[in-house]
């Protein structure tokens, strides 16, 4: 056990060069004990490379890495105590189902009774018992993801790496094993690390994520605040959609800042953010669920007319994309609560409306 | 689209039809057919005439003398044994050295990848004749080849073991090694082929549960690549035991292998039915263990 305090996996000043090019910068970072921490970004943000390196695939140009307080550094994978899910699930193909779970047990030092209570418990955990002696190509794509996630379990890893855990399963299955997959890392306690391009996967999943972008981490926080409190508008975008404005601070009354948005034609109040000051340029970030579109004028400032130019009915929400007099063009989701079909949308095509939102919910970004 | 056109072209004339029959067509008339002759004239009795064989009329129909003196006269046993003996150990050290060869071809970059899979190829562009001869100049006594393995030779072992050169000609040492040199090409290939689709992220799998590098290979690699031994074996095998060649130019004309045998029987002897029957002995030999391998093979596909 790490001291209290101290984190459990510990990644300090870690860089990587393929040749020139650099494709982790600098990343730190603290992963405490039982976390599911993802490392979510494109493809090429170098979140592969950081996951490759905790593996001893690779090891970092320059930096540490600390598991459990101990330096990973020239330790190669088959000494570590940390485990890889493949993406592609990376199946030894001539074993069956049971050989391949207990693939890592032939290097523990355990009887050949104790090895076989182990696979029969890992293939309780991840509910596959009748498919023990099944080869690989014999089981679906969603038993083969369960498979290899027990035999990463099965030496009971300090450090649980999944990559692209649920990219290759279909949208309801991938749903189901997300849940299946928190419910097993609460049970065994094992930390986790997630390497996913989808922001649903990461949000869904994890108690915290670090975004990351161009070899760089951009932001780590709890999912909610990496949604609400973006800190640039590359995270701001990356999670969720935005739309965005150029604006400029023009005064701070009361904890808010006035500022002018030239797109919208006129001055909007946002939440105070410290730092900023009047004359200042900045961005403006709103979220498109948290625009509210009717055709009266609401009551309350941030308040502007537009005309409605395109609609897409999603069946439980609907985007709507409103014009506003200056030409810039705004993103609205309203949720369709009441079960009226066309008749009972807030707007329809080319119809004059207005959009409006709380103070709260503008984000202001100088990044 | 143009290749949809095409083929529509070829169903309608029944082209496909015909695609699918020419390899059966060419089996039957250049494998089937001149092996039923074969066959014929194993069971047939030898005569001064021209053919130097016939059946029916004063002769038996069915004369086995030629099966019973394959598999009983100690010479034909013999010829047996040492074909199958040379060929078994040619195979083994085409498998030792061809193994590396092709593994290393899987894990080179790309371009390195094609000049080397070239150099395979290379001694191809040569008449194979003229390699024999070469290696026939090279294992004469007083090569450089020769005196040189003779000079390391003297200088580890005790005086009274020193040779003035090595008896490398007219020897099944001879054979073997020239089997291996020829013969290495086909045991790369198909080794290669099966390496080279093999996944290697399995590898990485196999590092991160805790094997060594030689574990992995022995877990992982060698297990997924054993169609690839076995078709590269059976590529140097088959063709090996059967080598009329090489035993010819550099073997030990006491102890023959059977292609010799088999070869002086049609020629000098012009015993035809004797060729014949050691011909077919030889083609049983060689068929059987590969139709009992690509049974089980078919069924573990089967069960995929």
């Amino acid at each position: 056990m790490a001291a209290a305090g101290e984190p459990f996996l510990r990644i300090e000043n870690v860089s990587k060069f393929f040749g020139s090019f650099q494709a982790v910068k600098d990343v730190s970072l603290d992963v405490a004990k039982g976390e599911i921490f993802s490392l979510l970004g494109g493809s090429g943000c170098g979140k592969t490379t950081l996951l490759r390196m905790l593996a001893g695939f690779e090891e970092p140009s320059s930096g540490k890495i600390f598991l459990d307080g101990r330096d990973m550094t020239g330790v190669p994978p088959w000494s570590r105590p940390v485990h890889m899910m493949f993406q592609s699930y990376a199946l030894f193909p001539h074993m069956s189902v049971e050989k391949n779970i207990g693939y890592g047990l032939k290097h523990e030092a355990m009887s050949s009774q104790q090895k076989a209570d182990r696979v029969r418990e890992m293939l309780e955990l991840v509910q596959l018992v009748p498919y023990a002696t099944r080869k690989p190509h014999q089981i679906s794509g969603g038993q083969r993801q369960r498979v290899a996630l027990a035999r990463a379990l099965a030496r009971q890893p300090k450090l649980l790496l999944l990559d692209e855990p649920l990219a290759a399963l279909d949208k309801k299955l991938r749903e189901r094993t997300q849940f299946e997959l928190m419910s097993i890392q609460h049970r065994t306690g094992v930390t986790f690390i997630v390497v996913t391009h989808d922001q649903e996967e990461a949000m869904t999943l994890s108690d915290r994520i670090a975004v990351m972008d161009k070899g760089e981490v951009r932001q780590i926080g709890k999912p909610g605040e990496v949604y609400e409190f973006p800190n640039s508008r590359f995270v701001a975008d990356f999670i969720g959609s935005i739309t965005s404005f150029p604006v400029t601070v023009v005064e701070r009354v009361s904890k808010q800042l006035r500022l002018s948005v030239p797109a919208l034609g006129g001055d909007v109040l946002a939440r105070d953010v410290p730092g900023l000051v009047e004359g200042q340029e900045a961005t403006l970030a709103i979220r498109p669920e948290k625009l509210h579109i009717s055709k009266e004028r609401p009551e309350g400032a941030n308040a502007f007319q537009g005309t409605v130019k395109d609609l897409a009915y999603f069946g439980k929400d609907s985007l709507y994309r409103v014009v506003l007099p200056s030409g810039a063009l705004v993103q609205a989701h309203a949720v369709n609560a009441s079960r009226g079909g066309e008749a009972t949308r807030a707007a329809d095509w080319d119809d004059r409306v207005w959009i409006s939102f709380d103070p709260s919910s503008a984000i202001v970004l100088t990044e | 689209m143009g290749g949809k056109r095409l083929s529509g072209w070829f169903d309608r004339r029944g082209w496909s039809d015909v695609l699918i029959a020419a390899p059966y067509i060419w089996l039957l008339l250049f494998f089937l057919l001149p092996f039923l002759i074969v066959v014929g004239m194993s069971v047939a009795t030898k005569t001064s005439t021209a053919p130097p064989f016939s059946f029916g009329g004063d002769y038996p129909l069915i004369n086995l003398q030629g099966y019973v003196r394959a598999v009983s006269d100690t010479l034909y046993f013999r010829s047996f044994i040492t074909s199958l003996v040379s060929a078994g150990i040619a195979t083994v050290f085409c498998l030792l050295i061809g193994y590396p060869m092709a593994l290393a071809l899987t894990r080179v970059s790309k371009s390195w990848r094609n000049i080397l899979l070239m150099l395979v190829i290379l001694p191809f562009w040569t008449s194979f004749l003229l390699r024999v001869y070469a290696w026939m100049g090279l294992m004469g006594k007083s090569s450089w080849f020769n005196v040189g393995i003779t000079k390391i030779w003297n200088a580890l072992v005790p005086a009274g073991w020193a040779v003035d050169f090595m008896p490398m000609m007219h020897s099944n040492f001879a054979v073997v090694l020239v089997m291996v040199y020829t013969y290495l090409p086909f045991m790369i290939l198909p080794l290669y082929a099966s390496l080279e689709r093999l996944d290697p992220t399995l590898d990485e799998a196999a590092l991160d549960l805790g094997s060594r590098p030689w574990q992995v290979f022995l877990d992982v690699t060698l297990p997924q690549s054993i169609p690839g031994i076995v078709a590269g074996g059976m590529l140097v095998f088959i063709p090996a035991a059967g080598e009329l060649v090489i035993p010819t130019l550099v073997g030990d004309a006491a102890s023959p292998m059977i292609g010799r045998v088999i070869s002086d029987q049609f020629s000098s002897a012009r015993d035809w039915p004797m060729a014949s029957s050691i011909a077919v002995v030889l083609l049983v030999l060689m068929v059987v263990p590969a139709m009992i391998y690509g049974h089980f093979q078919a069924k573990a596909e089967g069960s995929k």
